[in-house]
């Protein structure tokens, strides 16, 4: 066990402001996020990198923030559920696919799981089913079987697609 | 019920959006885990390395005095309270005394200003142990010269949730045992023109709710306040009454949003330690596990079946018997009622006129078994719809005939002193076969299977609510109900606002605080709807009728002259909706009216289970015959559910139950390897993700409105889960001809099957 309280200041976008905060070296970015600025919306499971609850975007991509240490996100940009929303409330297009489709029971899985599909569409914004399964992969659920989730996401870049053109 | 039937629904019966949805698409939704209260610590535990010991001492002083540590609690710190708890027996110590009966058993709790304060204090306890002989397996703890894991005599709990004795606490390590016994089976055995027998194993499974266990606890002068993500509040405020000697009105239990559950976070877990911590702190404490941690606190009771069974020369089922031992871990937990449930579905749903089934659940040294998704069914639904498999084509008949043949008909008394069967499994059946194509020809490779279940629900008649209508016509729910995802939030306001006429914005659910909320005994064993549900049906009524009253008085009326409209009365003339006719009585826009209902095992719910809860599922697999693999084609549920008040949220039920049967059929399982478990983590676990699902699926719902529930619904939730290990064990025999009789049917044992049919 060290004993190194080193701690140091970080600055990074979150949801779209710049931010400082105070944490310890070894301070993962999901301790940062729920602990020190009390953004609980990051869930946590696992912990060892294997259900997605605990999905972030850091610069875009997906990361797992339960094994993503908070100084790797110096000068990046973070966002997490709560940045999703429009300021004026309007939910983002999957999270209310995600509302439509009933592809969430708990919830808990859910902010990894709409922030991993928001990834994905970004990247790729008319998926296959098999894309979707394929991307989807590392986000596990307990509640749904995966089904209303795979819907929910098809939706939503159906949704966006229309709203493009 | 008939009545009923004609209604046309405004709200009921429509697959309104979740009222919990925003919130938990906005990461909003509160969860224990997101809570902390001002001045809390937080608590780590240290668990024991051994199975089974002997602790010959505790040394907490060095832990005690590290940086950041305000307490440590240990066997050493319990005088002043009972430290035994449980529902069923109270044989759970809140942490280990003189003896660790599992590896993972708490120790002792760290309690510190940070998590990682308290953790790293946990290596600076001292602990002695002396080793005893760890017993592990139902086999090994039922010999003679077997250690005994509990020495102490333990008395059964008046809240164990059946009427029969419990055998635990009587020197033994027999947990619990039961039979059913009618007809001659002896004698139908001998004269049956078929018979099959053989010997099944349902493994050790965890639910893997995604929120490990969680909560925060407030011991002071006032009593106790936890936030805790149970199932069943006012059950856990039980046992915490008794370890604190409190008046119940002095023990709060407050539920948030539990992130799953699947049985695995009905009655009390860890609140009795985070008490006892807080206790000793004198602050508020919050212990939250890791996954691994949860997967050391709670699994399902895996079960060994010899089973067989017997049918005439017309193909009509004639006998069964069973004799199966569970292995129910180091505490009974919810066991008892657990061994009970099984031996009584072991029937499974159909009316075989000579029964005999004995069931035994022993202690042994491995993590506590308790209540799981489904309740003991699928450990005794994996042999019984086997054997109607193996019965079939043994007498050459193709088993959905076989089944429509003999499955339990609507209103049969199938089942001695039980409801008389309120489902219809042979229209089920039907859509179930339909979904996956049972006359289609198969490709080479794929098999099919259709199986059911039918199980005298465990829901205990006892609860109650609130009902209260605002001077503005809006209305808020006092419920015990828990919402776990199953979508209580959202049918209980249904069924408000279709008795009250107002919108389903409207109508507020406040839940789950034992200091507020009305006593509902649980959330579990598909009861909400059917229970709590009707209780807010009547409770609707019964603020109309007091409404009905005040109505009649503010129009200087008599009583009888007052007639009911959707969302108000008329006389004459005159209408006043709710608002109006609570602003008039008070003569100011404020003020309410409150309906309650008292729901007891009386009436309508006299007779048990107050509904079976029936379901079908379908599968198709095919199997690569090089590597033993299984994979899914087709999957479909058929919900016997009487009447969806939101089928969207049934429809996700039975797909979730689904998947948990998928996995525990596929590779879902807790190995064990000597005392050590060795997959205990969700690396090692292996779970259903997105890419085990098959690409067809189809979710049926039959309703019928045959439930004792509102508007003739029944529960529903946990029966898709039951049939599915025995359906794709089924599937795989009919694709590749191998027979196997325990699950999970992995790879490794698939291919050796095959190669074994082949020599
Ligand atoms: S909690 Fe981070 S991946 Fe599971
Ligand atoms: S909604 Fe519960 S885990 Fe996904």
């Amino acid at each position: 066990m060290t004993d190194s309280k080193q701690t140091l200041q970080l600055n990074f976008q979150l949801n779209g402001k710049a931010l400082e905060v105070e944490c310890e070296a070894q301070e993962t970015l999901a301790e940062v996020l729920r602990d020190r600025l009390n953004l609980t919306g990051t869930k946590i499971s696992c912990e060892v990198q294997v259900c997605g609850a605990c999905t972030v975007l850091v610069d875009g991509l997906p990361v797992s923030s339960c094994t993503f240490l908070a100084y790797e996100a110096r000068d990046k940009n973070v966002l997490t559920i709560e940045g999703l929303a429009r300021p004026d409330g309007t939910l983002h297009p999957i999270q209310q696919a995600f509302i439509d489709e009933f592809a969430f029971q708990c919830g808990f899985c859910t902010p990894g799981m709409i922030l991993a599909a928001k990834s994905l569409l970004d990247e790729n914004p008319k998926p296959t089913e098999d894309d979707i399964v394929h991307y989807m992969d590392g986000n596990i659920c307990r509640c749904t079987g995966y089904v209303p989730i795979v819907r929910a996401i098809q939706k939503a870049a159906s949704g966006m697609a229309k709203k493009e053109k | 019920m008939s009545g009923e039937k004609k209604r046309e629904f405004h709200v009921v019966n429509h697959s309104v959006p979740r009222r919990d949805g925003r919130a938990k698409v906005t990461g909003k939704a509160p969860y224990v885990s997101d809570l902390k209260l001002a001045g809390m610590a937080y608590a780590k535990v240290l668990r024991s390395p051994y199975a089974h010991a002997r602790i010959v001492s505790i040394d907490a002083s060095r832990a005690a005095s590290r940086p950041g540590v305000v307490a440590v609690l240990t066997q050493n710190d319990l005088q002043g309270i009972n430290p035994y708890y449980g529902h069923a027996v109270k044989d759970h110590p809140l942490i280990a005394i003189e003896k660790v009966r599992y590896a993972g058993e708490p120790v002792a709790a760290v309690i510190a200003e940070s998590e990682r304060a308290a953790f790293e204090a946990l290596e600076f306890i001292d602990v002695r142990y002396e080793e005893l002989k760890p017993v592990l397996t139902p086999k090994e703890a039922l010999e003679k010269e077997a250690p005994l894991l509990h020495e102490r005599k333990f008395e059964a709990g008046a809240l164990r949730g059946f009427e029969g004795e419990v055998t635990a606490g009587k020197g033994t390590n027999i947990c619990q045992q039961h039979h059913i016994q009618w007809g001659d089976v002896e004698e139908a055995f001998k004269k049956a023109a078929a018979v099959v027998e053989g010997e099944y194993y349902f493994p050790m499974t965890y639910a893997y709710a995604m929120e490990a266990y969680v909560a925060i606890a407030d011991v002071n002068d006032n009593g106790i306040t936890i936030y805790s993500s149970a199932q069943h509040p006012f059950m856990v405020r039980h046992d915490l009454k008794s370890v604190f000697n409190l008046p119940v009105s002095r023990v709060r239990l407050i539920v948030p949003f539990v992130g799953g559950g699947y049985g695995s976070k009905s009655y009390t877990k860890i609140e009795p330690l985070v008490a006892a911590c807080s206790w000793k702190a004198k602050r508020p404490v919050k212990l939250q596990l890791t996954v691994e941690e949860a997967m050391l606190t709670t699994r399902s009771d895996d079960a060994y079946t010899w089973m067989r069974t017997a049918v005439d020369s017309k193909g009509k089922i004639i006998a069964r018997q069973a004799k199966i031992y569970m292995n129910t871990g180091a505490y009974a937990e919810n066991s008892p009622l657990v061994v009970e449930k099984s031996t009584n579905r072991c029937v499974g749903p159909y009316a075989i006129p000579n029964v005999l089934i004995e069931n035994c659940s022993l202690y042994t040294n491995t993590v506590p078994a308790s209540s799981y998704r489904g309740f003991g069914c699928a450990q005794v639904t994996l042999p019984g719809e086997s054997q109607i498999d193996e019965l079939a084509a043994k007498i050459g008949k193709d088993p959905y005939e076989f089944r429509m043949q003999n499955v339990a008909k609507p209103g049969e008394e199938f089942f001695p002193k039980m409801r008389p069967f309120d489902g219809t499994l042979k229209e089920d059946l039907e859509i179930a076969a339909k979904a996956i194509g049972w006359k289609e020809p198969l490709a080479k490779g794929h098999g099919r299977s259709v199986a059911c279940s039918g199980s005298d629900a465990g829901a205990y008649p006892l609860t109650s609510t609130a009902v209260r209508v605002h001077a503005d016509g809006s209305v808020t729910i006092m419920t015990g109900s828990t919402e776990l995802g199953q979508g209580s939030h959202t049918v209980l306001p249904q069924i408000a606002a279709e008795e009250l006429g107002v919108p389903f914005d409207e109508v507020n659910v406040v839940s789950s605080d034992t200091a507020i909320t009305p006593y509902d005994r649980s959330t579990g064993a598909s009861r909400t709807t059917t229970l709590m549900g009707s209780a807010v049906l009547e409770a609707s009524r019964e603020a109309i009728q007091q409404m009905v009253v005040m109505a009649a008085d503010v129009l200087k009326v008599k009583i009888e002259e007052i007639e009911v409209i959707r969302g108000g009365v008329r006389c004459g003339e005159a209408q006043l909706n709710w608002s109006e006719v609570i602003s008039k009585f008070y003569a100011l826009p404020d003020g309410e009216v409150i309906g309650r209902s008292y729901i007891r095992k009386s009436g309508k719910f006299s007779q048990l289970p107050v509904f079976w809860e029936a379901a079908c599922t379908g599968v198709e697999v095919s199997v690569d015959e090089e590597t033993g693999k299984i994979k899914m084609e087709k999957l479909a549920t058929v919900g016997d559910v009487g009447l969806a008040i939101n089928p969207a949220l049934a429809e996700g039920q039975d797909i979730g139950a689904a998947t948990m049967g998928m996995g525990i059929g596929l590779f879902e399982e807790l190995v064990y390897e000597g005392p050590q478990l060795v997959n205990g983590s969700i690396l090692d676990y292996r779970l259903p993700r997105f890419s085990d699902m098959p690409k067809e699926v189809e979710l049926h719902l039959v309703q019928n409105q045959d439930g004792v529930g509102p508007y003739g619904a029944k529960g529903g939730g946990e029966a898709s889960l039951n049939s599915m290990a025995a359906n794709i064990a089924n599937a795989v025999d009919r694709a590749v001809g191998v027979r196997i009789r325990s699950a999970p049917l992995t790879p490794e044992k698939v291919w050796r099957a095959l190669k074994d049919r082949k020599q």
